[in-house]
């Protein structure tokens, strides 16, 4: 009963974040390029995070109803922030002088992105992943509202019944969900860094 | 060959370049040079589209620059800049093999070149070709950069102050390198610097500029004799004729005043020259001050007449050298038998001068201790 939660909710996490990643990056790829669209786009994920989870979930319910694709949606739609705004601020950072060095060596737009460009944001990328990761596990509780299952639902029903026990391992569940995810992906995130992967000079 | 018609540049309502015509031709080592702000940049990067010439025309062999795909083009020119640039993400072999791989060459044609290149630097393959940049010293890393804009064999490379950053052990070293590079494969190499050291070191030419325009376009020997303008005398400073040792001609080491005599001069004449000026031979030149031989007081004292010319006097001793041959070997020379002294040339045979022991070793010694009038 429990495990079927944890996977359940494990389920939720994952499919919003395959989302988030595909249309977080797309945006701030988009954004990078386009200077004109990158305030507009970085107001409506700011936006977005502004309305409470509850009215937001409320709104798509509206559309799609009680399903585990309103969850979806409202997830993705909340944790997008943190991926779009890395991705801009991570293209961005890179050194101008290898920027020149790229284009003055003769390398179209797409092949700057994907040879240098983004290898060279992937570090700053992938933590603001973690972060859409982690926020969308919390997240996701609220999802039992509208029909998502998960933890939310085994959250709402031990209070409603008063079942301490339960309420405190499926928290504990998700404090240890948060940790995990924390812990792997910082991991990863260090491996990363260029700067640091090797002895420095 | 590239060639600048009437370029014009302008940054917004900021005219930096106004009317800029020049050419360098293949194979040339051309350094351009000026204050900060000549608009050296400028003009190198309008030559791979960096920078959009707004007036007047670049061709590279005679073909509008704009013609060409912009992509295409800058393949096709190698581009170091000063901050290096190299790819944090890539390693030495990838960074060197980035435009080789834009152009699909294949992979055992880019491993072959890219220890090749890596051989004519002394960077063992082995050794570094799988290390990242920021595993390498910064005279590592601006080997790597040059050897990056080589990598495709282009003909043409530009270069912006690529060395200004390294200490100045490590430029020189590099310097060196380059020039040995240029020499070997005949690249044309257009290279910005503030440092008239450098420019002087390493370009066949040397273009000069200031507020986008050319004040001098020359040799560095015709620079550093005949500066054109008092900026470029102030850039020259103290710059003086810094050759090696092994680079003097017998030009650089001869005394220029010679104590010469006609042919046809009488016996009495020359005894008086040798007696005013305190020495034992006389140079002997035709009525071209071409060379004839030498004349010695010992064999005016023997053989000679009073009232009579010296003619039969003259001794065609071989003690010659041509003005631009190695001192070197002068100095060996003037070694053999213990000469007196060697009797420097033109190539028709004019006297030009003469070198004695003492005339070397003040060359020598202003070599060293930076004095310039031998
Ligand atoms: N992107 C730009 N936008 C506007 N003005 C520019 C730009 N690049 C250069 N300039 C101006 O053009 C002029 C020439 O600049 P350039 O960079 O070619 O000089 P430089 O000779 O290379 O100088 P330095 O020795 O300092 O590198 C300068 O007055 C500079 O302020
Ligand atoms: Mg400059």
């Amino acid at each position: 009963m429990e495990t079927e939660a944890v996977m359940q909710h494990l389920g939720l996490v994952c499919v919003s974040f395959i989302f988030t990643a595909i249309f977080g990056l797309l945006l701030g790829i988009i954004g990078y390029n386009f200077k004109r669209t990158r305030f507009i786009i970085l107001w409506f994920v700011d936006i977005l995070q502004t309305i409470p989870v509850l009215a937001l979930l409320g709104i798509i319910m509206i559309f799609f109803g009680a399903t585990f694709r309103t969850v979806v949606i409202g997830i993705v739609l909340y944790s997008l922030l943190p991926v779009v705004r890395n991705t801009i601020v991570g293209l961005e950072q890179i050194d101008p002088a290898i920027r020149e060095a790229a284009i003055g060596m003769g390398m179209t737009k797409r092949q700057r992105l994907y040879k240098i460009e983004f290898p060279l944001a992937f570090p700053i990328i992938f933590t603001g992943l973690k972060i859409s990761v982690i926020t969308s596990i919390g997240i996701a509780v609220f999802g039992a509202v509208v029909g998502g299952g998960g933890l939310g639902y085994t959250i709402n029903r031990a209070i409603m019944i008063q079942d301490g026990n339960t309420l405190f391992k499926a928290t504990l569940a998700l404090v240890l969900m948060s940790l995990a995810f924390d812990l792997i992906m910082g991991l990863i995130e260090k491996k990363l860094d260029y700067s640091k992967r090797r002895g420095s000079v | 060959m590239i060639e600048f018609k009437n370029v014009k540049k302008a940054y917004q309502d900021n005219v930096v370049i106004e009317d800029l015509s020049f050419t360098i031709n293949d194979g040339e080592f051309v350094c351009i040079i000026g204050p900060s702000g000549c608009g050296k940049t400028t003009t190198l990067k309008m030559i791979n589209r960096l920078h959009k010439v707004n007036g007047g025309e670049i061709l590279i062999d005679g073909t509008n620059i704009n013609d060409i795909d912009v992509n295409e083009l800058r393949k096709s020119i190698g581009y170091v800049i000063q901050h290096i640039g190299l790819f944090p993400n890539m390693n030495v072999k990838q960074n060197i093999s980035v435009v080789p791989t834009l152009l699909k060459w294949s992979k055992d044609k880019i491993d072959l070149r890219i220890k090749e290149l890596m051989k004519m630097i002394n960077m063992p393959f082995d050794e570094f070709a799988y290390k990242y940049p920021n595993e390498l010293s910064g005279g590592q890393q601006q080997r790597v950069g040059v050897l990056r804009a080589l990598a495709a064999n282009p003909n043409i490379i530009l270069m912006d102050e690529p060395f200004g950053a390294l200490d100045p052990i490590t430029r020189d070293v590099l310097q060196d390198e380059l020039r040995n590079i240029h020499d070997q494969l005949k690249k044309t190499i257009i290279f910005v610097t503030h440092d008239m050291d450098e420019a002087v070191k390493m370009a066949d030419r040397i273009l000069f500029l200031d507020g986008g325009k050319i004040l001098q376009y020359a040799t560095p020997e015709e620079m550093l004799k005949n500066p054109g303008t008092p900026l470029i005398r102030e850039f020259l400073g103290k710059i003086s004729y810094d050759y090696n040792a092994s680079d003097l001609t017998c030009e650089d080491v001869m005394r220029k005043r010679v104590y010469t005599v006609y042919n046809k001069e009488r016996t009495l004449k020359c005894t008086s020259i040798m007696k005013q000026r305190d020495v034992a031979s006389l140079v002997v030149v035709d009525h071209n001050n071409r060379y004839l031989g030498i004349i010695r007081i010992e064999d005016i004292k023997s053989e000679g007449v009073p009232g009579e010319t010296i003619e039969k006097l003259i001794r065609k001793e071989d003690i010659t050298v041509l003005i631009n041959s190695n001192a070197r070997d002068a100095f060996s020379e003037l070694e053999k038998d213990n000469k007196e002294y060697l009797v420097v040339l033109k190539r028709d045979r004019q006297v030009a001068g003469i070198i004695t022991r003492s005339s070397m070793a003040k060359a020598l010694a202003s070599l060293i201790w930076g004095e310039n009038d031998v």
